[in-house]
């Protein structure tokens, strides 16, 4: 029987007392093998930096590969591949993890290594979902199913992070002229 | 990276998830609520095909949730001022299916409308025997259960003597990224509904009156709680095309 789905609503701004767990930000333990910081800023539509967001991760491990049943290859057991961070005054996040491999897409294409992204904030009535690609990975990039459906260099080079001393940073611009591109899922 | 990791069985199609329909979710930007107008995104939203990062979605399990966890009223030393009740209800999917052992979180205001958050300023008083913070995990039909203290009306700075109706804060996983759920349950019949523009960017009454919870005499415990029910429904699954479950066997 078909029901009609629950409706979304704001997180609000009062949730850093309750969602955010110890060890949230912590995809993978710190003095993991090839751990990487991806360290962002959301802003609002005035640049100014939100500081009560939800960030939340989703991501195969460095095979590509997740634990979960439904992955048709089997669930690869022990990779949690989910992070959780709240911003902080300056609307900074940051999730502790690896870098995943490329996943199979649509129609036996391969998909660039990404991390699918969900921010929740007072003012946003539902989730909003990006994806952050990495940029030492170009080719892959170039052959991405996802990428490739975006035509506008500017708003395609919104999902693509940068490169930093600790990891890369990925910023989340809500609104404005470099807002990021985010999906319908 | 092996050849290996990338290879998917033939024919085996990843199953994907039914979009949601015109008006199911308020829109990103509703100007009567006004923290939307600077964060809302202003460009159309990008149609993500469903591949298998979407298909699949943290599980987590067990270790997340603590033995009074689902028992708001129990996490101190006294027990929280306010009226007990007990909330309870399903998670399921589109198709009426239980959605068993995924993590349901919820967090709310104590009795007199006041969270335990350091930045809530409203000057109603903190209750030192309540932090409003609760999760469980579904049972095996999807049920869940919560024992906590009605939640209060709050005054916010939206517009001129703009008040919040009760809620209750609800956090589902569901088992895939794409049925990832953060939503308000309401009480029936609360005087603010028609005031409040959070509750009503949800666009017709139908579609809102699945945010309010339902009085439930029959899980009344006398002498002791009130109840209400919340059943919250995820997105289904896409039906499998024919060809596939055939080339599939």
């Amino acid at each position: 029987m078909s029901r009609p789905i629950t409706p979304s609503q704001t997180i609000g701004p009062f949730f850093s007392h309750a969602l955010p767990w110890p060890d949230g930000p912590y995809v993978v333990a710190e003095g993991t093998q090839g751990a990487i910081w991806l360290r962002g800023t959301v802003l609002d539509g005035n640049g100014e930096p939100v500081p009560d967001a939800l960030v939340e991760s989703w991501q195969a491990d460095p095979d590509g590969r997740f634990d979960h049943p439904d992955d048709p290859r089997g669930a690869v057991d022990g990779f949690r591949g989910f992070g959780r961070c709240h911003t902080d005054e300056a609307g900074q996040w940051a999730i502790l993890t690896v870098k995943p491999g490329p996943v199979p897409g649509p129609d036996g294409t391969v998909q660039a290594p990404h991390v699918d992204l969900s921010v929740f904030a007072r003012g946003l009535l539902d989730r909003v979902v990006t994806r952050a690609y990495f940029p030492d990975e170009e080719q892959a990039n170039a052959a991405d199913p996802v990428l490739a459906g975006i035509t506008d260099p500017t708003a395609r080079a919104t999902l693509v992070a940068a490169t930093t001393d600790d990891g890369y940073q990925f910023d989340v611009r809500l609104q404005g002229d470099r807002e990021t591109v985010f999906f319908a899922v | 990276m092996t050849e290996r990791s990338l290879h998917l069985p033939d024919r085996l199609a990843v199953p994907g998830y039914r979009r949601d329909v015109e008006g199911a979710h308020p829109p990103l930007l509703y100007r009567d609520y006004k923290s939307t107008v600077q964060r809302a995104p202003s460009r159309p939203l990008t149609v993500l095909p469903h591949t298998l990062t979407e298909v699949t979605g943290p599980l987590l399990g067990d270790g997340r949730v603590g033995a009074l966890d689902h028992d708001l009223t129990r996490q101190h030393p006294g027990e929280p001022l306010g009226e007990r009740i007990i909330v309870h209800g399903r998670v399921l999917d589109g198709d009426g299916r239980p959605v068993p052992h995924t993590l349901v979180e919820v967090w709310q205001t104590n009795a007199a409308g006041r969270y335990a958050h350091a930045r809530d300023q409203h000057p109603a008083p903190l209750d030192p025997n309540f932090t409003g913070v609760g999760r469980c995990l579904t049972d095996d039909q999807g049920g869940f259960r919560f024992i906590t203290v009605k939640p209060g009306a709050y005054p916010w700075k939206n517009h001129p003597n703009a008040w919040r109706p009760a809620h209750i804060h609800f956090s589902l996983f569901g088992r895939a990224f794409v049925q990832r759920l953060i939503t308000q349950m309401y009480f029936p019949g609360d005087p603010l509904f028609e005031f409040d523009p959070i509750f009503n960017s949800v666009g017709d009454q139908r579609t809102r009156d699945r945010l309010v919870s339902s009085f439930d005499l029959s899980e009344t415990v006398p002498e002791w709680a009130l109840a209400y029910r919340f059943d919250i429904v995820l997105r289904g699954p896409e039906a499998t095309p024919v060809e596939d479950l055939e080339g599939h066997r």
